[in-house]
């Protein structure tokens, strides 16, 4: 019995280190040599592997950072230059620094702005939806409201609002990955800059239709009326194919173009709560994408519009 | 003008659902069942209700509470897995091995993969297998069982095959067995009293299996593969010594050959997709089954055969495709 | 046995309702809607402007591509815009306005009845006609004729197959015209295999249409005894199997060839081309009149006025319906096509095209899609799939992006005929995802051995 039981554990032991000689002789013969900086650049990561730099994770993105020799066409929109400037550090190399960035709905066609004309019967994606069909409302540049920008985000950062059926980005959330934008096959997501205070100011619609064709799908459209582009003082509006534009690196958030704005299409976020011109406030106050829910109530009687288009569909 | 539906096309569907068709397959229980309850009597009603109640009520009240989605109760394979697990248990079995058995089919077999669809072993013979390890005695014991027809009450003894297995092992030869047991092939097909209750009657399972070829529920290939591939192995090694090894009608109409060929090789789940891989997978259990039954320590081999072959399903599904359009 | 395709396939209710309704003419709308873009291919060219008069069948657009085709008008009237009007879908597409006025047909178009049976012996001529006359494929996919019936250099066809099957539930326009106008269709048959040069010519016709295989029988008979232009033309009788009336599996069913994967008809000798397409080129060659009507059925349990219509093209749907007596109010659906691969009309005011061959009707309880449930590997997809292809595999992998499996797989084989998704126990939307990893595997494979070439 004894015996037995000591002839086990030798047999047991001899075998272990028999196997282990093995297996040390295996992979010092295999042994990949790789430059030891890509795991320490690796390290700063922050280990999404979500693709936004364009690269296929965050191990592809530190070999390039290392093998390129600089960073000039290396940037982690995740971690923004705070790991940049790690990574940097790491390999010595200089950072170019970017302002931080958001992803921003463009779109306010909720469900009391944009009436729908008709029923979706199909799988729940935007993918599939747009290339079916204009979408179930009047508008056919909108939001489709499938949510194929919340299944891609990887940091949980966009969700549904149920009351507008739209979109909404946790600006605390958002690394600005583009995943969104990329997966949106309606391109009304953007990434823009994230302003100081998180302030920002753009045009929440991509209706490219005529005037008067986008005010009856949508009571919150862009209506390319053009008074937002004469009202700016620094150019950083256009007008194209009956749509306005506001470019975030030529904005100042002076929030002239808010004011003016004849449908409420330009969206003002994060500024103080009294408005410098409050009593310009257009009629239907936009469904933001940071407004909480309780406000979209008090939306629905100031858009007589959809009541009345709602009327003459029936 | 009222809304318009907007989809991708197609626009109409099949009127055959999930629920369709798990109602086919009970309904292609039912001749089995009825024997059953003909046969063994209250007993068998027992063992039937319990198994068929506990398996629809586990599955409900684990996709309620543990994992909080939709009820899947509705679309009828908790009651094809109740019943096919009943029709494996001896009739005389209590209503708690029946409990155990429904628990570690749904519990364990099924749900814990993911519920229907996901599982990679079939349910009912999971739960089978489970207690005949656990409960040998109660599994193997037939007998005491009062049915409702006359003249048969009280049947006792082992299943033909069990007492073949006994007869060669005290070293009898086939011959000599049956000479002393009075089988006859004709019993067999009917009413083979002696076994679990879906095993008594041949004639029963192969009504349910051309029902179910007629609605199209399932396809033939995995029924037949199995039966041919008994028949053959045991033809062979009957030709060789018909002394030691049992004929291959026999072996065809005896214990869960048929019961598991017909309902429970061919679960959709747990089953091969396509033809080929279904004659492959057939002839896997057909053989796995008559090595067990010839030399394995068991006497029937039909549960293992099907599990053991269960395990391989992913591996022929990536081997065996269809011949595609256009294509060498 | 009767013939059909080898691999799959279903059979959906024949619903053939409206059968019965000989073609009416539609009266002519007020205003008609002409689409820049009715067939595949670039879109053609506008050639008139706002306030120009134009005549029924004078040319509106021209073709801005190789694949591309004339658009002309199909009624007499004044220009009112050339802009974006919505498609049937919602989209804005480019449309012609036309206000109508009393027909006036533009100059050298033959509009009597007689059957003109000669057949002009110049391929040029044939094509040129067919081509200027704006004939592009009925059958679905709105090919231009034209190009079609020239093969590319090296390739040549030896069977020319006339597609009667129509396979679809509820259409009807084909089974109609080869009832009515089987003489200029087995006229237009003997054109193009004239055109193609080949000596057989084979109608197929699904077994439940037996007084058209009857009609057509007859047609094909009297004009070979006429003349030895029409040798050679048969009318086959094919099993009742769905999707039959696809192009890979038409050819398959009649003459056993398999076209391989990602390639054409041609490249097992045959060209396959649509009844109402062979109507459109007799018309488009021996009568100079381009394509700008179409018979197109209105149908459906629960509408009430079963209709066969010669439609002009460009009349908004809403007309037709209007004209019929209104939509009821139990139809959820409007389909412009067959159940199983029509498209759902999102926008009513939309136009027809050369291609619309139905307006389909369907209540909810016919069309409402289930909730998707679990896969339980059941294998009804693939048994079905026509190609042989596995959708249930294609389905898992297209909704985890991984192209490469589902090119290896064969997803590009996929002809988007439904049969899956119609016949999964489970409801999954098999081919909603399918369609989509379709697209994106094809533009991977483009874009790989487009540089290389």
């Amino acid at each position: 019995m004894t015996t037995t039981i000591i002839w086990t554990i030798v047999a047991i032991t001899v075998l272990g280190v028999l196997l282990a000689v093995v297996l040390y002789l295996v992979a010092t013969k295999f042994k990949v040599e790789e430059d030891p900086r890509i795991d320490e650049v690796e390290k700063v990561m922050p280990g999404a592997n979500c693709g936004g730099c364009g690269f296929a994770g965050c191990r592809a993105f530190a070999q390039s950072c290392v093998e390129s020799g600089n960073l000039d066409n290396n940037f982690c929109p995740v971690g923004g230059n705070e790991v940049m400037k790690k990574v940097a550090a790491v390999l010595g190399l200089e950072v170019h620094e970017k302002a931080p960035m958001v992803a921003v709905v463009r779109c306010n066609g909720s469900c009391a702005n944009r009436p729908t004309v008709n029923d979706y019967d199909g799988i729940k994606s935007c993918k599939v939806k747009a290339a079916l069909y204009s979408g179930d409302t009047g508008c056919s540049y909108g939001c489709l409201g499938c949510g194929d920008c919340v299944a891609a985000c990887q940091f949980g950062a966009i969700s549904m609002d149920p009351a507008t059926g739209l979109p909404v980005v946790d600006e605390e959330k958002c690394t600005a990955c583009g995943a969104c934008v990329k997966a949106c096959p309606k391109h009304i997501i953007e990434l823009r800059f994230k302003g100081p205070k998180n302030r920002r100011v753009f045009v929440s619609c991509v209706n490219q239709d005529k005037g008067a064709t986008a005010r009856k799908a949508c009571s919150a459209a862009c209506i390319g009326c053009g008074k937002c582009a004469k009202e700016c003082p620094f150019g950083a509006i256009t007008v194209e194919n009956n749509l306005a534009y506001i470019d975030f690196t030529k904005c100042k958030l002076c929030r002239k173009c808010v004011a003016v704005c004849p449908t409420g299409a330009i969206h003002d976020v994060n500024f103080p709560a009294p408005a410098p011109k409050p009593e310009a406030k257009p009629a239907p106050k936009p469904a933001s994408a940071v407004k909480p829910a309780e406000e979209q109530k008090q939306e629905k009687p100031v858009a007589p519009k959809t009541a009345a288009t709602d009327k003459k569909e029936e | 003008m009222n809304k318009l539906l907007v989809s991708p096309s197609p626009h109409i569907h099949t009127k055959t659902s999930t629920r369709s068709l798990m109602l086919d397959v009970v309904i292609a229980l039912l001749p089995s069942v009825i024997v059953s309850i003909l046969y063994y009597g209250w007993s068998a009603v027992v063992v039937l209700a319990s198994s068929v109640v506990f398996c629809v009520l586990l599955e409900y009240l684990i996709t309620k509470y543990l994992l909080k989605r939709p009820g899947t109760v509705g679309d009828l394979s908790a009651v094809v897995t109740g019943i096919i697990l009943a029709l494996n248990l001896p009739p005389t079995a209590p209503w708690w091995v029946a409990m155990i058995g429904a628990i570690v089919a749904i519990g364990v077999a099924k749900m814990t993969f993911g519920g229907l669809g996901q599982n990679v072993f079939n349910p009912a013979i999971t739960g089978r297998v489970f207690l005949l390890i656990s409960f040998p005695a109660i599994m193997t014991t037939w007998g005491g069982a009062k049915g409702f027809i006359g003249g048969v009450d009280a049947v006792s003894g082992a299943t033909p095959l069990g007492i073949v297995k006994e007869g060669l092992m005290q070293g009898q030869t086939i011959d000599q067995i049956f000479a002393a047991h009075d089988f006859s092939y004709l019993q067999m097909l009917f009413v083979n009293i002696g076994g679990s209750a879906g095993e008594i009657s041949a004639l029963a399972v192969i009504i349910g299996f051309i029902y179910m070829l007629a609605r199209r529920v399932i396809r033939p290939y995995i029924t037949l593969s199995i039966l041919l591939t008994v028949g053959v192995f045991s033809g062979i090694f009957w030709l060789v010594d018909p002394s030691q090894y049992t004929d291959p009608l026999f072996n065809l109409l005896t214990g869960g050959v048929l019961l598991g060929s017909v309902f429970m090789a061919t679960d959709y789940v747990t089953s091969p997709m396509s033809d080929k891989g279904g004659i492959i997978f057939g002839v896997g259990i057909g053989i796995i089954t008559m090595l067990i039954r010839y030399f394995g320590a068991y006497p029937e081999g039909m549960s293992f055969a099907i599990l053991i072959m269960n395990s391989t399903v992913p591996l022929i599904n990536k081997f065996c495709k269809q011949k595609k359009f256009g294509r060498a | 046995m009767k013939k059909t395709f080898s691999i799959g396939g279903v059979h959906p209710d024949d619903k053939k309702i409206s059968a019965g309704c000989a073609i009416e003419v539609l009266p002519t709308p007020k205003t008609v809607y002409i689409s820049m873009a009715q067939h595949l291919g670039a879109p053609a060219k506008p050639v008139v402007a706002a306030g120009d008069r134009v005549k029924t069948g004078q040319v509106i657009g021209e073709p801005s591509a190789f694949i591309s085709a004339y658009v002309h008008s199909s009624v007499t009237g004044t220009v009112k815009s050339v802009a974006p009007y919505r498609d049937l879908a919602g989209n804005p597409v480019m449309h012609v306005e036309i206000t109508v006025e009393p027909d006036e047909w533009a100059e050298g178009i033959d509009t009597t009845d007689t059957l003109v049976t000669e057949i002009p012996q110049d391929v040029r001529f044939i094509v040129d006609r067919i081509k200027n006359n704006g004939v592009v494929g009925l059958g679905g996919a709105t090919f231009p004729t034209n190009v079609k019936l020239c093969p590319p250099p090296g390739k040549k066809a030896d069977i020319l197959i006339l597609n009667g099957a129509e396979c679809e539930p509820y259409l009807t326009s084909d089974y109609r015209i080869m009832l009515e106008k089987n003489g200029q269709i087995v006229v237009g048959a003997a054109l193009m295999k004239h055109v193609l040069g080949v000596d057989r010519v084979v109608i197929g016709i699904e077994e439940n249409k037996p007084e058209a295989i009857a009609k057509m029988k007859e047609a094909a008979a009297s004009l070979a005894a006429g003349s030895s232009d029409y040798a050679g033309i048969e009318v086959m009788t094919l099993k009742k199997k769905y999707p039959q009336g696809g192009e890979k599996q038409l050819i398959d069913a009649v003459t056993h060839r398999q076209v391989k994967s990602m390639g054409l008809p041609i490249d097992v000798g045959a060209v396959v081309q649509n009844v109402a397409t062979s109507l459109a080129v007799y018309e488009a060659v021996q009568k100079n009149k381009p394509l700008i009507d179409n018979t197109v059925t209105v149908t459906g349990e629960c509408f009430p006025k079963q209709s066969n219509l010669l439609v002009r093209v460009g009349t908004p749907l809403s007309y037709i319906i209007e004209y019929l007596g209104g939509m009821p109010e139990s139809a959820a659906k409007a389909i412009s096509g067959g159940p199983m691969m029509g498209k759902a009309i999102a926008n009513m005011d939309a136009a027809t095209l050369k291609g619309t061959s139905s307006i389909l009707f369907l209540t909810r309880e016919q069309t409402k899609r289930n909730p998707e449930t679990n896969c339980i590997r059941c294998g009804k997809c693939a048994e079905a799939c026509p190609m042989g292809l596995e959708p249930f595999l294609l389905n898992k992998l297209a909704r985890n992006n991984m192209y490469d499996e589902l090119e290896q797989n064969a997803i590009q084989d996929c002809i988007e005929c439904g049969c899956c998704l119609y016949s999964c126990p489970a409801n999954i939307p098999l081919l909603d995802v399918i369609r989509i990893a379709k697209g994106e595997v094809i533009r991977i494979i483009r874009g790989r051995t487009a540089p290389k070439k």
